[in-house]
């Protein structure tokens, strides 16, 4: 049985822009489990991003129920103290590399965090340390921030983050700003961070290769969740991804088409790999 | 190119004034300041340049450096030099021509001002704006000002702010640089016309940088938001500042030195004005 971490329950956003309201959520439904790697994809403006912020108590839903590791978050009880101890809880790390560091030297911003909650100066060494380790950024610890390419500072961002220990980590899609080599390098680390130190990890996105590398995809549209299962699962619905704005990966999207036009092929291939092998499958089977 | 800006005058180095703690520098400045004024006598003036020399010497920056760092306020130096020696009255007439009347007095009294004015402004520099990074005097100012908290003087804000701003001013130029490229792309025109002219054309390059600046704030402010940024209150520092026994020894040449002028105004008087 596995545990949720973040649980919701209709949970609802709206903005308030003058007198005019504009609902981004609607009813939300969604349990995320602890260790697992969930990506949550989304055209501009689905309300994707607002999610996250909900995650980290940077907004407050208009209503609806919201736990977060077995705490209600939306319960009278809940005060700015407990705030604190969420989001030490759920890290974030943001699009714009450039605007979430603080600091001139790269290990004095990773301490940023435990400098926050108090944490003894030796203890922070060891955790500034341990985090360049993780994301392989020890030998730029000396370095200024603007010294460092995107993909690097986005590395350095995810260790700040590292470095207060937390259990989730959201990433609000924080590789849309990074050339293909950052992306690589970010994406990894991730997933190091899921497969070694078991983060939940909300990777949102609408990148569709990077979706296919997590446990289960949630689409959201217009406010609500339209698809919700494996990487499978998900992208095999090519009509209904269209009608929500998003693609499908290339090889996905070639191997729909080959079998709507009468090939027979298996449908929801995910990388290139396994389109070669399915290829192969084919062609074997028709000589 | 523009990625390489040094701020400041920060020297990069390693010597016995780089590893002083920051504090111990600011506060041993200010003794220094008081000191310099407190020169009267032609041996405490030499005694001043000596010392200077030694903190020249002792901070090995080339003598290049300091003498370019000296520029701007050539003119002041200059003006004082020049205000001193015309106007000034004295007892021994040396030069009497037309209105031009220069007294022995006067002369003495402008070389006494240029060496204040210069040992003070090299030895403040080699002390704290050569030797210190600036995110060192940063470091150093607050906890120095941190007695005011008490008056509510909200000093780990000012700290915080001034880390910011020295970590944003290279993204800043960049930007800056970005969006005048983009400018000029379109056929904005910087370098030709009247002044006029040329302060409209950047308003074009100002109005994108304040928006940029405003977004970056705001985003900033979430992401530290999210680092469980709540203001000084339960803070605590990974690098610590401490005294060392450097440090002591340095406060202790330096008050001995403001000792020894003193002592020199009244042992040796000669040439006081």
């Amino acid at each position: 049985m596995k545990t949720p971490f973040i649980k919701c329950e209709n949970l609802s956003f709206s903005y308030t822009n003058d007198d005019r309201s504009v609902e981004v959520l609607r009813d939300i439904d969604l349990q995320i489990d602890k260790g697992s790697f969930v990506a949550i994809l989304g055209h501009n403006g689905s309300g994707k991003s607002t999610l996250a912020k909900l995650f980290n108590l940077i907004l407050t839903p208009a209503s609806g129920r919201l736990w977060i590791d077995g705490i209600e978050v939306t319960s009278e009880q809940f005060t700015e103290e407990d705030v604190l101890a969420i989001r030490r809880k759920i890290g974030m790390v943001f699009q714009n590399p450039d605007n979430q560091l603080v600091a001139t030297v790269v290990e004095e911003d990773i301490a940023f965090g435990p400098e926050n909650l108090g944490v003894e100066p030796g203890e922070i060494r060891k955790r500034v340390d341990e985090a360049l380790e993780t994301v392989g950024m020890t030998a730029f610890k000396k370095h200024s921030p603007h010294q460092l390419s995107g993909g690097q500072k986005q590395r350095i961002a995810i260790a700040g983050v590292i470095a207060m220990l937390p259990d989730c980590i959201v990433f609000d899609e924080s590789t849309a700003m990074l050339d293909p080599i950052g992306r690589d390098d970010v994406m990894r680390t991730i997933r190091k961070l899921n497969e070694e130190k078991g983060i939940t990890v909300i990777h949102i996105t609408h990148n569709m290769n990077e979706a296919v590398l997590a446990d289960r995809v949630v689409v959201i549209d217009d406010g609500v969740i339209a698809l919700d299962g494996t990487p499978r699962q998900v992208f095999t619905q090519v009509e209904k991804l269209r009608s929500v704005g998003l693609d499908v990966p290339q090889v996905t999207e070639l191997f729909y088409e080959l079998k709507n036009d009468g090939l027979p092929l298996p449908n929801g291939v995910l990388d290139e790999c396994e389109g070669a092998d399915a290829f192969e499958a084919l062609l074997k089977g028709g000589r | 190119m523009i990625k390489d800006i040094t701020l400041g005058q920060f020297f990069p180095g390693d010597s016995l004034l780089h590893r002083l703690d920051p504090r111990m520098k600011i506060l041993l400045s200010v003794v220094f300041i008081v000191a310099v004024f407190l020169a009267k006598s032609a041996a405490s003036y030499g005694l001043l340049v000596v010392f200077v020399a030694v903190l020249a010497a002792v901070s090995q920056i080339p003598l290049k450096t300091i003498l370019r760092g000296m520029k701007p306020i050539l003119l002041i130096v200059v003006f004082t030099a020049v205000i001193n020696l015309f106007w000034t009255k004295g007892e021994r007439l040396l030069v009497d021509f037309y209105f031009i009347h220069i007294y022995q007095e006067s002369i003495l009294r402008m070389v006494y001002m240029v060496i204040r004015i210069v040992s003070l402004l090299v030895g403040t520099s080699i002390l704290l704006t050569y030797t210190t990074s600036p995110i060192m005097l940063t470091d150093g100012i607050e906890p120095l000002l941190s007695p005011l908290k008490r008056i509510g003087v909200p000093v780990h804000e000012f700290a915080m702010m001034m880390t910011i701003a020295l970590r944003f001013i290279p993204t800043l130029v960049e930007e800056t640089d970005k969006i005048m490229n983009a400018q000029k792309a379109r056929g904005a025109d910087f370098a030709g016309g009247s002044l006029t002219d040329r302060a409209k054309a950047l308003i074009p390059v100002f109005i994108p940088l304040f928006v940029s600046a405003f977004r970056r704030a705001d985003d900033l402010a979430t992401a530290m938001e999210c680092r469980c940024y709540r203001g000084g209150e339960g803070r605590t520092k990974m690098t610590e500042l401490r005294f060392h026994k450097e440090d002591f020894l340095f406060a202790l040449c330096v008050i001995a030195f403001g000792a020894l002028l003193v002592l020199t105004n009244i042992l040796l008087p000669f040439g006081a004005i």
